[in-house]
């Protein structure tokens, strides 16, 4: 069933009758050709651009829980392409040109809103950083601006542009960057890729690979065994458990990241907004809550939620941006467990087993890469190629020294 | 958290800078045959379990020393902490 306007007043006057479930809940299968471990963003893009880019049948996604309650659902949704490295920019591109049709390509709506993201600048170092990042952007194609302190005060005039240790001296600023309604992209995914015949198992676990001579040939899971002919994993978080299965170890610590979401005011915060001098983030949704987030909690953790200093030391950052934040009430907080790679940039790879793909390692900031991830995770399992905008993301980086550390941080998963 | 430090007793966990997992204490020899191979594993891979997990934790805000703290990723209970330069002494480390 298409979703349009027309259907919308169709449905209104026969009393909203015809509406069928967006996908199907179907059984698994004794094999699939492709089989795809997770039903996060990735998992689900992967599987909609096998079955209607790459023309590949006989897919299935399988998901533990239900579709977007992972990550994809837990994020504060900011979508951006402000990289600066060779190996990282052209791929976020890649994925905000993606962003930029997808609505339109799998016939949801995803709200998906360029209102701008403005990393803010505080000391004349680092409007040099900035500008050089920006150069770097706009060298692979993308958009950024570099604003005047004027130039903020215009578009933000209660922030504490005078504040005492981090005076905000100008921003750079992604037109483009924006937010995506986060649940409705797992959601459109997951319909438009079912449409096309794509299979959606939820409540099923994988519990095992199944791996002979070298090859897998399905995995075991809670509803039994599923045979393959290829496998990709995509499972964020929980990477490492799940690649422990097949007996590797991944550049991977997994971390938790905590968000949150204030009571609904009126509009206040146009765009997305990023301080930088310590680490806080904010958009406003259009329910009207200040949607906002900062560090990660530090320490190893698969607990989906954190502790107090964190709590504290965003809400610091935030009054010392935005001191109107403090006359304002918290509803909700929460926290999602990430893959956080020793660089900081995520990996798309095959593994030494043959039949077995891996898409993991994204840090906070996977949401982003949903698109441009699916597509070129789809591409490598349908092709055996990585796809050209993410040919720098493999496993043997590490030892072959080519690591992709945007902050500079070394081998500390905790500092990325 | 609260991390029940040996010689000082219960700190708030803030006080604190984590490291990681505690295999980094066995630095492999660097004059091996396959040392290459052996600082590659040790420096990039992790085994990141769910569940029980002993690690370096360094007391930056009080004492200054390491310790090696047994917690559980998924509860975030800590169920052992110990000087880590004891832990390295009792693997012939140490002096
Ligand atoms: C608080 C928070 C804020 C964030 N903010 C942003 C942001 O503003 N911008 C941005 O770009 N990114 C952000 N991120 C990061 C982003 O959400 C993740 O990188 C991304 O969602 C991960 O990919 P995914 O959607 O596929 O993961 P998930 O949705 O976590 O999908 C993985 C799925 O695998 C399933 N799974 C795990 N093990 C198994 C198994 N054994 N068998 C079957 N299924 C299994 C899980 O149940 C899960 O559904 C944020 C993350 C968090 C936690």
């Amino acid at each position: 069933m298409r979703y349009s306007g027309f259907r919308i007043l169709k449905e209104a006057l026969t009393g909203h009758k015809g509406w069928q479930p967006a996908w199907r809940d179907p059984d698994p299968q004794p094999h699939y050709d492709i089989v795809i471990v997770g039903g996060g963003g990735h998992g689900l893009a992967t599987a909609y651009y096998l079955a209607k880019e790459f023309r590949q049948h006989r897919i299935a996604v399988i998901e533990k829980g239900w579709i977007g309650g992972g990550n994809v659902g837990r994020n504060t949704t900011i979508i951006r392409s402000n990289y600066m490295l060779d190996g990282n920019e052209p791929f976020y591109e890649f994925s905000l040109k993606l962003w930029e049709g997808l609505e339109q390509d799998f016939n949801y709506n995803a709200m998906v809103s360029q209102r701008g993201i403005l990393n803010l600048i505080h000391s004349d170092a680092q409007r040099d950083a900035f500008i050089r990042r920006g150069n770097a952007m706009i060298l692979n194609g993308a958009d950024a601006e570099l604003l005047s302190r004027e130039d903020v005060r215009r578009e933000y005039p209660f922030l504490d542009f005078d504040n005492a240790r981090f005076p905000i001296k100008g921003g750079l600023a992604q037109r483009r960057g924006g937010t995506v309604r986060h649940d409705a992209v797992a959601w459109g995914y997951a319909r438009g890729a079912d449409s096309r015949g794509v299979d959606i198992i939820q409540n099923c676990e994988v519990t095992g690979f199944r791996i002979e001579n070298g090859t897998c040939l399905g995995v075991e899971t809670s509803r039994g065994f599923i045979g393959a002919g290829k496998v990709g994993v995509a499972v964020a978080g929980n990477s490492s458990r799940v690649m422990a299965m097949a007996g590797m170890r991944l550049p991977i610590e997994s971390h938790v990241l905590q968000a949150f979401v204030s009571e609904g005011l009126k509009p206040v915060l146009p765009g997305v907004i990023t301080f930088g001098a310590g680490h806080f983030y904010c958009s406003q949704s259009d329910k009207g809550g200040l949607v906002f987030g900062g560090d990660i909690d530090g320490y190893n953790s698969y607990a989906q939620r954190g502790n107090l200093p964190v709590i504290e030391d965003v809400a610091e950052g935030g009054m010392a941006l935005f001191p109107g934040l403090g006359r304002v009430r918290l509803l909700r907080l929460w926290g999602g467990i990430m893959d956080m790679s020793m660089d900081g940039s995520p990996i798309i790879d095959r593994t030494h087993i043959d039949g077995l793909y891996f898409n993991g390692g994204w840090c906070y900031g996977g949401f982003k890469a949903t698109p441009a991830s699916g597509w070129c995770f789809a591409h490598l399992l349908a092709t055996d190629q990585p796809h050209k905008t993410a040919t720098a993301y493999r496993f043997d980086r590490f030892e072959r020294g080519r690591m992709i550390d945007e902050k500079g941080m070394g081998a500390q998963p905790n500092l990325h | 958290m609260i991390i029940n430090h040996p010689l000082l007793g219960p700190c708030d966990a803030q006080e604190f800078t984590y490291k990681g997992d505690a295999r980094l204490i066995a630095r492999p020899d660097g004059m091996s045959e396959n040392a290459e191979a052996a600082f590659h594993d040790y420096l990039y891979l992790r085994d990141n379990p769910a569940g029980v997990h002993r690690e370096l934790w360094f007391h930056e805000q009080g004492d200054r020393s390491w310790l090696v703290v047994t917690r559980n990723t998924v509860t975030h209970e800590i169920t052992k902490v110990e000087l880590a330069r004891d832990v390295a002494r009792n693997m012939g480390r140490s002096a």
